[in-house]
């Protein structure tokens, strides 16, 4: 391994605690994460096996452990933050370390749903709350001092009639051997230094000078590489193979073939090992291999979409939420409409490639360098797949190159595991980023079939949300006369009160891979839910804010955002002559977030002027992390809504890398102006996501506003409106 | 054997001519801050200095950087590109962080030639360099701040 601030060594570690005495450590009990029993783990053999979240060194050494991998989002800063701030320590004076799916920290040791610091806020500040009041009260027995006369400040207990002092190391030992209290008092929320404030990340100085070891990074002796050719057309399946011309590339050791196993979809790859990755590249290059493509190269796009449109028109659905009677009172009403959206598969794309080292040894030991989302359920799931026991399981989770949703699917640990068990050397294989743009998983297109009915008065009085999306999970057999809850999320749960309602789902299998994006079916719903409800306020010949705002008499989260938008983009004041704006929100799993977009017309295209952006949080752990993320969204969802997408032909995917799959680049990016609520008490809401879902309608709706254009498919070409 | 100037240190590699700079600068020398993004000189994630000019490495066969002054994010350790880091730690630039070494590589060739650019000036020397997590407005503030530094 590579000099690396965020992995875990684990046996220089114990090492260093055996020799300079017993310290203080504490960690969670239990396998939930709400679980919150703090156990005193100090005199355990092995406290970190037992999932010790704070480590006090006699020597003064201070570790936090970090159970949420780092994908960009900021847990290396926030998650030890939670500890840090009841604990009394300044995050510059840690260690923090990242956690490996050991079983003892639980099953929330994943980062995925925005659900981090939902997951950890309190136990984690009861972990630092009760290492502290143990300090005190070792500080007060040494001192002979009522506690009440002591206070924590930098790592240090300090006896305020007298000034006395004792830093953490000196006290870990005593510490160590009282009770865990059993109700820690938290901190006033008024009396944070760290958490509420833009604190600077720990793992930023190592992601400016090169150090910060990514997956793609780690090393160990005798490590080979790969490079897997898989099938283009999907499904298929292997035939043979002809590995004579790769084995005579310079550096070639060997040809391998390995299973990509994303859930339901199996396929098997041909692998070429090398010692070198250029020479796998190129060894794999000349390989020769005969696929059977089970008739599935006749799969494409344009047919695909078509068929969606079909199915929509012939299918009722199944229900997925409804309310007073609508088929009723749409076939009633004075007012109709009924618009019909689509939206793209997209890939995830994180600019590091899939890639996994994994080291299959002696007595049936497996351990796993990687950049993943989901470390705790890598332990679990690989040793039950190898028949490997838990104990001889060892993931280092490393820093991720972006997830998105792309790394909480470990299909390429499963190939790098089953080449180095073939081939009995530690094996790093590394997609290139035609495998990664080709490959999938990608997120589906969902369709949408909208109605709506006003009153003469222009009132929403009907609703319906029609989806016609695969699911998920790829099942081909799927029992239609049920609605799938991630397939239409959040389209129930938007608080506009409308009398009569009716969301239905109509299943359609699609034959690729498929995987959660970054905010998952909300990304493609909010586009036809809030450009749909946009339509119908146009209809009703109100705004988009006023007749949104109408639709909420009751006081909600919902309200708040859309009354912050309308306040910081000084929503009712003129926009110059060409200009329009647009609004949008969306309330999902994850959270609420909402956008106002100003646009201008130029010549054939459109120019985003403005962007606004409302967070709804309540509590806030760092404010500069949150901009990070809406900002961050922002730009994804941008490229989602006007770059081309993933589509198929002859069974493949068309695109293969960057340049046919675009991401928006700096000088296609406007500025994100993000405003965060945090006026919601104890409530705790996501960050990762909720940036995403209403940009590309709150686009819409103002390219809509400038233009007369309504825009119902996306992608669409930004620069040719017409 | 391909000589080879990386930081003002030489190292030997065994490499054909035609492997690409990328992979001798991060499998056979082992500086693993540039990154490998791409292969075909469209995302920026492995851009390296050669001859003090930004070059995408996954794209520049190691044979033609014999000889020649190669400068990696380990590297940068002069005046501008100490600013650089300083501004990107300051605005707190970096999310997953994969792309930001290549982005740190053109904005300090950027900054040497043009000490105080302009929005366009950074659009047209930035626009090479992908980010998926969408940093590009800090990255925009903080070239704008490096360039007050220096």
């Amino acid at each position: 391994m590579t000099n690396n601030n965020s992995n875990i060594n684990r046996r220089n570690f114990i090492r260093l605690t055996g020799l300079t005495g017993t310290g203080l450590i504490l960690g969670l009990s239990g396998k939930a994460s709400n679980a919150t029993n703090i156990e005193n783990l100090s005199a355990a053999a092995d406290p970190f096996e037992l999932g010790a979240f704070i480590m006090i060194n006699p020597n003064g050494e201070i570790t936090l452990f970090n159970s949420k991998p780092e994908i960009g989002q900021g847990t290396f800063q926030s998650i030890p933050a939670l500890m840090a701030e009841e604990l009394e320590v300044s995050l510059d004076k840690v260690t923090i370390k990242q956690t490996g799916g050991e079983k003892k920290y639980g099953f929330m040791q994943f980062a995925g749903g925005s659900m981090s610091i939902r997951s950890e806020y309190h136990n984690l500040r009861k972990v630092g709350a009760a290492a502290k009041e143990m300090l005190l009260k070792a500080a007060s027995t040494q001192w002979n001092v009522p506690v009440s006369e002591c206070y924590a400040s930098e790592a240090t207990i300090i006896h305020r009639p007298t000034g006395k002092k004792l830093g953490y190391g000196e006290l870990a030992e005593a510490a160590s051997k009282l009770e865990v209290p059993k109700s820690p008092v938290l901190k006033d929320p008024k009396d944070f230094k760290i958490l509420g404030k833009p604190g600077a990340r720990p793992d930023i100085p190592l992601k400016v000078n090169g150090t910060a070891v990514f997956g793609i990074d780690a090393t160990v002796p005798g490590m080979v590489y790969a490079s897997i050719e898989r099938c283009p057309v999907f499904n298929s399946k292997l035939v043979s193979f002809d590995a004579t011309a790769a084995k005579k590339i310079k550096g070639v050791i060997a040809v391998e073939t390995c299973e990509r196993i994303h859930e339901v979809y199996k396929t098997t790859g041909v692998a070429v090992i090398a010692e070198t990755y250029w020479a796998a590249v190129q060894g794999r290059k000349a390989l020769i291999v005969t696929w059977d493509h089970q008739g599935n190269e006749t799969f494409n796009s344009k047919d695909f979409e078509q068929s969606l449109r079909d199915t929509a028109k012939k299918e009722t659905g199944a229900v997925a939420h409804q309310q007073g009677d609508f088929d009723k009172a749409f076939a009633n009403a004075a007012v109709k409409l009924e618009a019909f959206y689509e939206t793209p598969v997209v890939s995830h794309s994180p600019i590091e490639p899939m890639n996994c080292l994994a080291s299959f040894t002696e007595g049936n030991k497996l351990e796993i360098w990687t950049s993943t989302q989901v470390p705790g359920s890598l332990v679990t799931d690989f040793a039950k797949e190898y028949q490997i026991p838990v104990e001889n399981m060892k993931v280092h989770t490393l820093f991720n190159g972006g997830g998105f949703g792309r790394r909480l699917y470990p299909d390429y640990v499963h190939e790098a595991v089953q080449l180095t068990k073939k081939i009995g050397k530690p094996v790093k294989a590394i997609w290139t980023r035609e495998d990664d743009t080709q490959q999938g998983p990608f997120r589906p297109m969902t369709y949408s079939a909208m109605k709506g009915a006003l009153s003469p008065d222009g009132k929403a009085i009907a609703f319906q949300h029609k989806v016609i999306a695969p699911t998920l999970d790829m099942k081909k057999d799927y029992d239609k006369s049920k609605s799938d809850e991630t397939m239409t999320e959040g389209i129930s749960e938007q608080k506009y009160e409308i009398e009569h309602m009716k969301n239905v789902y109509v299943h359609h299998y699609m034959p690729v891979p498929l995987a959660a994006w970054r905010a998952v079916t909300s990304t493609t719903l909010a586009f036809s839910h809030e450009c749909f409800i946009d339509e119908m306020a146009y209809a009703a010949k109100k705004d988009g804010m006023a007749f949104r705002l109408g639709m909420l008499t009751k006081e909600s989260d919902t309200k708040n955002v859309l009354q912050k938008l309308k306040e910081v983009s000084s929503w009712d004041k003129p926009l110059p002559t060409g200009w329009g704006r647009g609004v949008a929100q969306y309330e999902f799993f994850a959270g609420q977030g909402g956008y106002v977009i100003e646009v201008s017309k130029k010549g054939l295209g459109i120019k985003i002027e403005k962007v606004y952006a409302v967070i709804d949080l309540g509590t806030v752990v760092n404010p500069d992390m949150v901009s990070a993320q809406v900002e961050g969204a922002a730009t994804m969802a941008l490229t989602a809504a006007i770059k081309n997408g993933i589509t198929f032909d002859k069974g493949k995917t068309v695109q293969s890398n960057y340049s046919t799959n675009p991401l928006v680049r700096i000088n296609e990016m406007p500025k994100v102006e993000v405003h965060i609520l945090t006026n919601g008490g104890d409530k705790i809401k996501g960050v990762g996501e909720p940036g995403l879902p209403p940009f590309a309608p709150a686009l819409c709706n103002a390219i809509f506003a400038a233009t007369g254009k309504r825009i119902r498919r996306l992608p669409f070409d930004i620069n040719k409106i017409v | 054997m391909i000589q080879l100037n990386i930081n003002n240190k030489v190292y030997e590699v065994d490499a054909s001519a035609d492997m690409p700079l990328l992979w001798a600068i991060r499998d056979l020398v082992g500086l693993t801050g540039t990154k490998f993004g791409c292969g075909i000189a469209q995302c920026g994630a492995c851009t390296v200095h050669v001859n003090g000019t930004p070059v995408r490495s996954c794209s520049f066969p190691v044979g033609a950087a014999a000889g020649k002054m190669i400068t990696t994010i380990e590297g940068v350790n002069e005046k501008i590109g100490e600013a650089v880091k300083k501004a990107w730690i300051e605005l707190q630039v970096p999310q997953c962080g994969y792309c930001q070494s290549g982005q740190i590589m053109s904005a300090t060739a950027l900054l040497k030639s043009k000490p105080h650019p302009t929005d366009a000036d950074i659009d047209a020397a930035m626009q090479g360099n992908l980010c998926r997590c969408g940093t590009y407005q800090r990255i925009r503030s903080a070239i704008h701040r490096a360039a007050e530094m220096i």
